[in-house]
């Protein structure tokens, strides 16, 4: 399988006036074609930012500080803005979490979908209109024509997911990067957008990562998973790895805390404590003040380990037996 | 939309209605209506016929009904000074107003926007803080001492431009206008800057923190996560949904800015209402006083419809709600 | 980060010290006060510290009309700011009229003041028909601009200081009434209030007694401010020939008694005066802002 996308030792920092904050502090982890990669993690633990990290849209007073994004080789962080943006929306597109606040609530969709079409695009604008207009058609919005010259608030919070992806997949990116796109939406309508972008994913070779803090979203979803907590990734492997298999801590609380059928009854467990402040997060396990098992070693950083092929955690002290 | 705007006629129709029982009531029961309306220069035999002649003898709501059929029909009386129809008088001073203070509102525009927008993209550039700090200065500055000031550096030390008056002025639909010649130009520039002062710092200080609550919004990351230029997202994105509230704003200041040409009309002896009606206080020369209050009034009921439309156009949000 | 230090104070504060502190943290702001406070100080003092007393006739040589900064009189007094053209000395000058615009000013807000804030509460308290009526009568006098009002009373009533003042009032008032009436309707929803209702406490009782002090600090502000607005309105109208009388001059009208000299390259008459007028807005402005940021925390930015 050739990789899309490889990110390196990635680290985004924050400068505030209180201090450093990192929300993303060196992580590694690489997407192949028409393969989904779930990136886990609570609020806070960095996922949004290495979204926008990769497509090079942080704001001051945040910075890449270290690290390389190798898209198809090429690393995304040295690269000038003009050609970064050629990329955007092009190669790379994102969808967005909260459905309501992508659109622009002053503009027409078609004005929102052509603008898209034609910033990557030599074409006219009839036949950027029509491309948008297939695009609607595609992502399943019944009379795309007559929906083209509508406003966003005229559309139901699924269908305004709806016309963010065709939006994204206008160009046929080769990497999408979902940022928690189903969370505000009703459950029906997020298994049917679910379905819809894995046969997406599966029919055009797309690559995905998708952003979420539901491990039920992508238990059926993603390929391979990735746990984020603090800014860091703490286990990453096959999706039969981390939910079967899982080893960090925080991997069995993630999972001990989701409902399923065969536990009924049985309550639900909770990670203890909560999520620390980035700032000035000290070294070390940045999980140790709410683990278990941590002790005196994990107060010096866990190095990423090899467990078994492809199953990578960061922790001294793996947590091997099963979770009912 | 219909029965909106009837609601909106009739309530307008009452702010008029209220504004000529407080015109009444200021004239003929604050106010001694004989000393008011009848020159002090009649003597017994005028002073006779003019009190019978304007009904004065008649019970108060008798009086009321006369003043509001005069006003029906346009006679607002004649001038004490000019002996002219104080509403002709008015009338053939409106447009030098009107010019005065349209192009106070485009300075406004063209002053206040590029700089409100840089300053919100650059907050911490050294122009972006100057124009900030310049703000400030714009909000508390007494307009007529900023005129004198723009008078005694402009025309009495660098000479550049003349410092009253209208200056050579040409036709243009049957009236005199001082904007289609090089010299009216020249003396329409320090009034005009000097009226639009206040206006420049309001208009600045609403696009900088528009820009500022928009920058971060989601569909602006949106816009710039699909690849297009940093124009196309704040010339478009950003500036479509900063133009409403500055729309509102300068149209509701319309009205102030014509309120305000009293002062800078006196300032720089421009020919416009505002200077008539100072000049007629002076001289006590209630008539006119009386159809400058009731213009204006009107006008500014005007103005608030025509704003209340401009918004209901301008935001589809609002447009497509049935207002009914 | 030395912060650490600074976080347990070794004796809980009282409010007066927060709010000292809170407001000391603006160096500007302390500088403006520092001006305010000068400039009353000196318009109270006006008659013992000025150089002349420049409405005492007597003092005045029309043969030192129009001198400029800097030069002396056949007495071999120093006129630092010039004198006007009937020889008056313009420090002088100044500081009386600063006593008559600060007059005016705070008077005519702190009127205002008693009168909006009033209404305000009451219409909070009363609600109803009452309310309606006071708030749209709020709402008519603040979509027209002060300067119109202020022309439209005076137009009435004639020139004259009290005028002035009617009208400034009249301007001024709804304001105060807005934020009055906005801040009592936070505060009525409140635990104490309904314990004072359920005391049977007499409603005027409640309404000033328990109300009204917990709506003072929006109301503090605005006052700031207004007095501001409200010597910046006067200056106009006396600028424009409508304000205070010839006989006691305010800063606006020693500005445009110099008008008409400034063309002829004689600014100081004209610019000192300003320049006072726009030291005393501007410091107030300051105070305003300052007072706003740490008595409404909930506002700031």
């Amino acid at each position: 399988m050739t990789t899309v996308l490889d990110v390196r030792g990635l680290s985004t920092h924050f400068t505030t006036r209180a201090g450093i904050v990192r929300a993303v502090d060196d992580i590694s982890f690489s997407v192949a074609r028409g393969q989904v990669l779930g990136l886990v993690g609570e609020s806070g633990s960095g996922k949004s930012v290495t979204g926008f990290s990769i497509l090079g849209l942080i704001d001051p007073p945040g910075r890449i500080a270290a690290g390389r994004v190798l898209f198809h080789g090429v690393d995304l962080v040295a690269l000038e803005e003009r050609e970064l943006r050629r990329l955007r929306g092009n190669r790379i597109a994102m969808i967005f979490q909260d459905p309501m606040m992508t659109l622009n609530p002053v503009l027409r969709i078609d004005t929102q979908m052509i603008e898209t079409v034609r910033a990557h695009a030599r074409v006219s604008h009839a036949e950027a209109r029509t491309r948008a207009r297939d695009a609607l058609g595609m992502v399943g919005i019944a009379s795309p024509e007559e929906r083209l010259s509508a406003y966003p608030h005229q559309f139901s919070g699924g269908m305004r997911q709806r016309v963010a992806i065709a939006i994204a997949l206008l160009h046929r990116p080769d990497l999408i990067i979902a940022d928690e796109p189903t969370t505000a939406l009703d459950v029906t309508i997020q298994a049917q957008i679910l379905a819809e972008m894995q046969t997406l994913s599966r029919e055009h070779g797309t690559a995905m990562i998708w952003i979420t803090h539901d491990l039920s979203v992508v238990a059926g979803l993603a390929d391979a998973i990735a746990v984020m907590y603090a800014g860091r990734i703490v286990e990453t492997g096959s999706v039969g790895d981390v939910l079967d298999r899982p080893l960090h801590p925080y991997t069995h609380g993630l999972i001990g805390s989701v409902p399923s059928r065969n536990r009924r009854g049985a309550r639900l467990r909770q990670i203890p404590g909560l999520t620390p402040s980035l700032l000035n997060l000290p070294a070390g396990c940045a999980f140790r003040g709410r683990c278990a098992r941590a002790d005196a070693a994990c107060a010096s950083d866990p190095p990423a380990t090899e467990i078994a092929a492809g199953h990578v955690l960061r922790c001294f002290h793996p947590q091997l037996e099963v979770v009912a | 939309m219909t029965a909106w705007l009837l609601r909106r006629l009739v309530q307008a129709a009452f702010v008029v209605l209220a504004m000529t029982v407080i015109l009444f009531i200021g004239l003929h029961v604050i106010g001694n209506p004989i000393d008011i309306l009848i020159s002090p220069e009649a003597d017994q035999a005028d002073r006779a016929r003019a009190i019978a002649a304007l009904g004065l003898d008649q019970p108060l709501w008798r009086q009321y009904a006369l003043f509001l059929w005069g006003m029906l029909h346009g006679d607002l009386g004649r001038s004490f000074v000019f002996h002219e129809p104080a509403l002709q008088l008015i009338g053939e001073r409106l447009p030098a107003t009107l010019e005065l203070a349209v192009s106070a509102v485009l300075l406004a525009i063209v002053i206040g926007i590029p700089l409100g927008l840089y300053a919100g993209l650059y907050p911490n550039s050294l122009l972006g803080r100057s124009a900030m700090a310049g703000s400030i200065l714009g909000f508390s500055l007494p307009t007529f001492w900023v005129g004198l000031m723009l008078i005694m550096l402009f025309a009495v030390r660098l000479g550049w431009l003349p410092s009253t008056g209208r200056g050579q002025t040409a036709l243009l639909f049957g009236i005199r206008w001082s904007f289609l010649t090089r010299d009216g130009l020249a003396h329409l520039a320090m009034p005009a800057f000097n009226l639009a002062l206040g206006n420049i710092a309001l208009v600045l200080r609403l696009v900088r923190s528009g820009v500022r609550e928009t920058l971060p919004l989601d569909y602006v990351r949106f816009a710039r996560a699909k690849g297009l230029r940093p124009a196309r997202v704040v010339g478009v994105h950003v500036m479509k949904n900063i133009m409403i509230p500055v729309v509102t704003v300068l149209g509701l200041e319309f009205g102030g800015t014509i309120a305000f040409s009293v002062v800078t009309e006196s300032i720089f002896a421009w020919p416009g209402m505002g200077k008539l009606i100072i000049d007629s206080i002076n001289v006590l020369d209630r008539p006119v006083i009386v159809a400058y209050l009731m213009i204006i009034v009107l006008m500014f009921v005007a103005i608030n419809l025509v704003v209340d439309l401009l918004y209901t156009f301008l935001d589809p949000r609002v447009r497509l709600e049935d207002r009914g | 980060m030395s912060g650490m230090a600074e976080i347990a104070p070794a004796a809980p504060e009282t409010p007066l010290q927060r709010f000292v502190r809170d407001f000391t943290s603006n160096r500007l702001a302390v500088g403006a006060l520092v001006v305010v406070l000068l400039i009353a100080l000196a318009a109270i003092f006006a008659p013992w510290i000025t150089p002349q007393n420049p409405y005492d006739l007597a003092q005045l040589d029309i043969m030192d009309g129009r001198l400029p900064p800097g030069a002396s009189s056949a007495a071999g007094m120093t006129y630092w700011l010039g004198t006007d053209d009937q020889g008056r000395d313009m420090l002088s000058g100044i500081i009386y009229g600063l006593r008559i615009s600060l007059i005016v000013g705070i008077g005519s807000a702190l009127i205002a003041g008693v009168v909006g804030s009033t209404l305000g509460l009451v219409a909070a308290y009363a609600g109803g028909r009452v309310e309606t009526a006071i708030m749209r009568l709020v709402d008519l006098q603040l979509s027209f601009p002060a300067i119109l009002v202020a022309l439209m009373i005076l137009a009435f009533l004639g020139k004259g200081i009290g005028n002035v003042m009617i009208a400034l009032v009249l301007v001024e008032w709804a304001r105060y009434a807005r934020t009055a009436r906005g801040a009592a309707l936070v505060e009525r929803r409140r635990e104490y209030i309904e314990a004072a209702e359920c005391l049977a406490l007499p409603r005027w009782r409640v309404l000033f007694r328990h109300l009204l002090p917990n709506c003072l600090p929006p109301l503090i502000v605005i006052g700031t401010i207004q007095i501001a607005r409200a010597i910046t309105l006067e200056a106009t109208l006396s600028f424009l020939g409508l304000g205070v009388p010839i006989t006691e001059p305010s800063l606006g009208l020693l500005i445009a008694n110099g008008y008409q000299y400034m063309l002829s390259g004689q600014y100081w008459i004209s610019f000192y005066p300003g320049l006072a007028l726009l030291l005393t807005i501007m410091a107030i402005n300051l105070v305003g802002d300052q007072l706003r940021d740490v008595l409404n925390p909930r506002q700031q930015r």
